[in-house]
């Protein structure tokens, strides 16, 4: 088993208008095998928390610490955290012209375990599971991500994650833009990763609707950068019921 | 890839004459002048200017440069005027560091050095000779275009001829190759006279390396019914100079592919036009390069459709690192009043890596006729952003790896239309030798 722990974390980035702090104090741990939701309303800090795990440039550590099993996951480059078993499922999934998805699975896989995968079983694996995934064969020959829709982005995001097998995944709001069948394939693949690989979760969203299929065991709710309220998965419930307007009421200021 | 410039595609309007000065959304880089070189010239900047604004509309008159139909061509260096740096023709090109090129005749500069050596590869029916200037067959596929040129063209003292005869079908496999080898740095002058024959098919590699100052003129004489394939690579020492002219002439019902390759050498300007001698022909024109810190690699292309359906396609690519690295790409398609039912289409990519580097990319599309079938061009200029790096790391990729992932694919397009294994092989190679250089 391992662990993932974040303790008293604070993060900024700079703006036109400065320095601009973003996180303030977040501690949160995560056990291999546990789905934790981020659940919040725009604006406070439930997307720079996955981007500061998976170590984006533009964000600044200012104190606190993330480590895995002790490690400490800030100290390393943002290959390293993945090799380390991070995964980091994006928003928004860029484009990489000239590089096709098999190879870039392929480069990813060599890269993660570090060694190449054997050619006929990878094969193999990534067919089936871009059929789980109701993904169309011909899109091992496009280039990464260009010209897929917001769908098919998000439904490669969990392919790789399939496929790459972290120990820890921060699902990115990957349910936004999904109709509701893209959004049951999508969570059938997370869960499979849950059940299968004993992945370790943040579930990062701003609706309640993916934890009908993917179920929380802890919920956060994040308000202006820090950890307003947690509980177990009645909490969603409740936010699904009332909304964030509670906790805006007592934290205004940067909503 | 973040496209800082967008693609157009035209439909020619009726008889109209159309200069394409510029297109839409063009970088800010590709519509400046250079300022490499100094505003004292006589043209000025009037040409220039004219031309990168594109509010020259099919102008012509007591404007040189605007048509490139208008410009210059002539055997005789005297027929040149001396370069300014400000000329359409020379506004990229820093001619500091043409290391005299630009001014044989002039103070007693010449360009008396010798020219690379010759060594050549050949299946037994290909046949390749050293001539004299007097051979007839100099000069039937070429013209120089510029001082530089005009001046190798005066100034060289022997011609290598290849030949591939009547009918030979040569393969992807039976290449041709000449290694030119550098012979120093006293500017010198070079000329090679590449002869398909009718029906002839084949590969001829011009392989350029070592060290020199060089100003060269390549003739490629392509006859009736051939498929020649012409593969000019610039593969040269840190501190060499190489101008390159090649002129494609490509008859009835004739094929020509032919590939630039700029990889090293401290200035390569290489300049391939074609031209077409009968109807039913097709010219490809592919090019790759690869400008590290201080290289300064210009590409200018001309397209001259004088002939009816005739087609040409020009696919450009180009990788940019480092601080200095700088790519020219120019490409003139000309598609005259009875050049009709052309097909034509021509692009340009460049990828910058790195900051410091910079790319000019300017397509001119000038159409006379409206009876065509199609005419396109496209530049786009992209950087391999943060974002992307980002993106592959984020799935375990190290940076290296991630930006030869990236770069390899980028150029890949074009290293597969080579289509001769070997040198495929080669330009990967090479690619991945420029990657390590700097990475």
């Amino acid at each position: 088993m391992s662990t993932l722990e974040i303790k008293d974390l604070h993060v900024s980035i700079v703006t036109e208008q400065g320095v601009k702090p973003i996180l303030k104090g977040v501690s949160l741990t995560i056990k291999t095998g546990e789905t934790h939701a981020i659940m919040g309303p725009n604006g406070s800090g439930k997307s720079t928390l996955a981007s500061t795990i998976a170590g984006h440039p533009r964000y600044t550590v200012d104190s606190g610490s993330i480590t895995l099993d002790g490690e400490d996951v800030l100290a390393m480059t943002v290959d390293q955290r993945a090799r380390a078993g991070l995964f980091l499922a994006m928003q928004y999934p860029v484009e990489i012209p000239g590089v096709t998805m098999t190879n870039f699975l392929r480069t990813a896989k060599t890269a993660i375990d570090g060694e190449a995968p054997k050619l006929r079983t990878w094969t193999k694996d990534v067919k089936a599971a871009m059929s789980q995934l109701r993904i169309e064969p011909e899109f091992a020959e496009r280039n990464v991500n260009e010209g897929f829709s917001g769908g098919e982005k998000k439904r490669h995001e969990i392919l790789q994650l399939e496929l790459l097998k972290p120990k820890f995944a921060v699902l990115d709001e990957t349910d936004s833009g999904l109709d509701v069948d893209a959004l049951k394939v999508v969570s059938e693949g997370v869960n499979r990763a849950i059940e299968t690989g004993g992945l370790g979760t943040i579930l990062i969203t701003h609706y309640t609707r993916i934890l009908r299929y993917i179920k929380p065991d802890f919920v956060h709710v994040f308000v202006d950068g820090n950890i307003a309220e947690q509980g177990g998965p009645e909490l969603a419930d409740r936010l699904e019921e009332e909304g964030y307007d509670r906790y805006l009421a007592q934290a205004p200021a940067t909503a | 890839m973040t496209e800082l410039t967008e693609e157009k595609v035209m439909d020619a309007p009726d008889g109209q004459v159309w200069s394409q000065g510029f297109i839409k959304g063009m970088t800010e880089e590709g519509e400046q002048l250079s300022e490499i070189n100094p505003a004292s010239g006589p043209l000025g900047g009037s040409a220039a200017n004219a031309h990168s604004h594109g509010d020259s509309h099919g102008g012509g008159v007591g404007i040189p440069d605007s048509s490139r139909a208008g410009r210059l061509t002539s055997y005789k260096l005297a027929d040149f005027p001396l370069i300014t740096g400000r000329e359409e023709d020379w506004r990229f090109t820093p001619l500091k560091r043409l290391r005299g090129l630009d001014r044989v005749g002039v103070k007693g500069q010449g360009l008396d050095g010798d020219a690379p050596a010759v060594e050549v590869t050949k299946p037994d029916a290909v046949t390749v000779e050293t001539v004299g200037r007097d051979d007839a067959r100099i000069g039937t596929a070429g013209i120089p275009e510029d001082r530089v040129a005009a001046a190798a063209w005066e100034n060289f003292k022997e011609a290598t001829v290849v030949t591939l005869p009547a009918e030979y079908q040569g393969t992807v496999e039976d290449v041709t190759t000449l290694t030119l080898t550098g012979a120093g740095v006293t500017p010198a002058a070079a000329h090679i006279f590449v002869h398909a024959k009718k029906f002839a098919s084949g590969v001829v590699v011009l392989d350029h390396r070592g060290t020199a100052v060089l100003s060269e003129n390549v003739e490629i004489l392509v006859e009736d019914g051939a498929n020649l394939t012409v593969v000019s690579i610039q593969d040269w020492n840190d501190d060499t100079v190489h101008a390159s002219a090649q002129h494609i002439k490509v008859g009835r019902d004739a094929k020509v592919k032919h590939v630039v390759i700029n990889l090293g050498g401290s200035l390569l300007r290489t300049t391939p036009s074609a031209r077409y001698a009968g109807t039913g022909s097709e010219v490809e024109m592919y090019g790759l390069y690869f400008a590290d810190a201080g290289q300064h690699l210009e590409q200018r292309l001309f397209v001259d459709h004088s002939t009816n359906n005739c087609k040409s396609r020009v696919t450009y690519k180009g990788a940019l690192q480092g601080e200095g690295a700088h790519a020219v790409w120019i490409g003139d398609v000309l598609i005259r009043k009875e050049a009709e039912g052309t097909d034509t289409y021509e692009m340009n990519r460049n990828l910058i890596l790195t900051q410091g580097a910079r790319a000019d990319s300017v397509p001119n599309l000038e159409i006379e006729t409206g009876l065509i079938e199609g005419a396109g061009h496209a530049s786009a200029t992209g950087r391999f952003d943060d974002e992307q790096l980002f993106y592959l790391q984020a799935r375990g990729i190290p940076e290296d790896v991630a930006r030869r992932l990236v770069v390899r694919g980028f150029l890949n397009e074009v290293i597969q239309h080579i289509k001769v294994p070997a040198l495929e092989e080669r330009m990967r190679d090479a690619v991945e030798r420029e990657l390590a250089a700097t990475a």
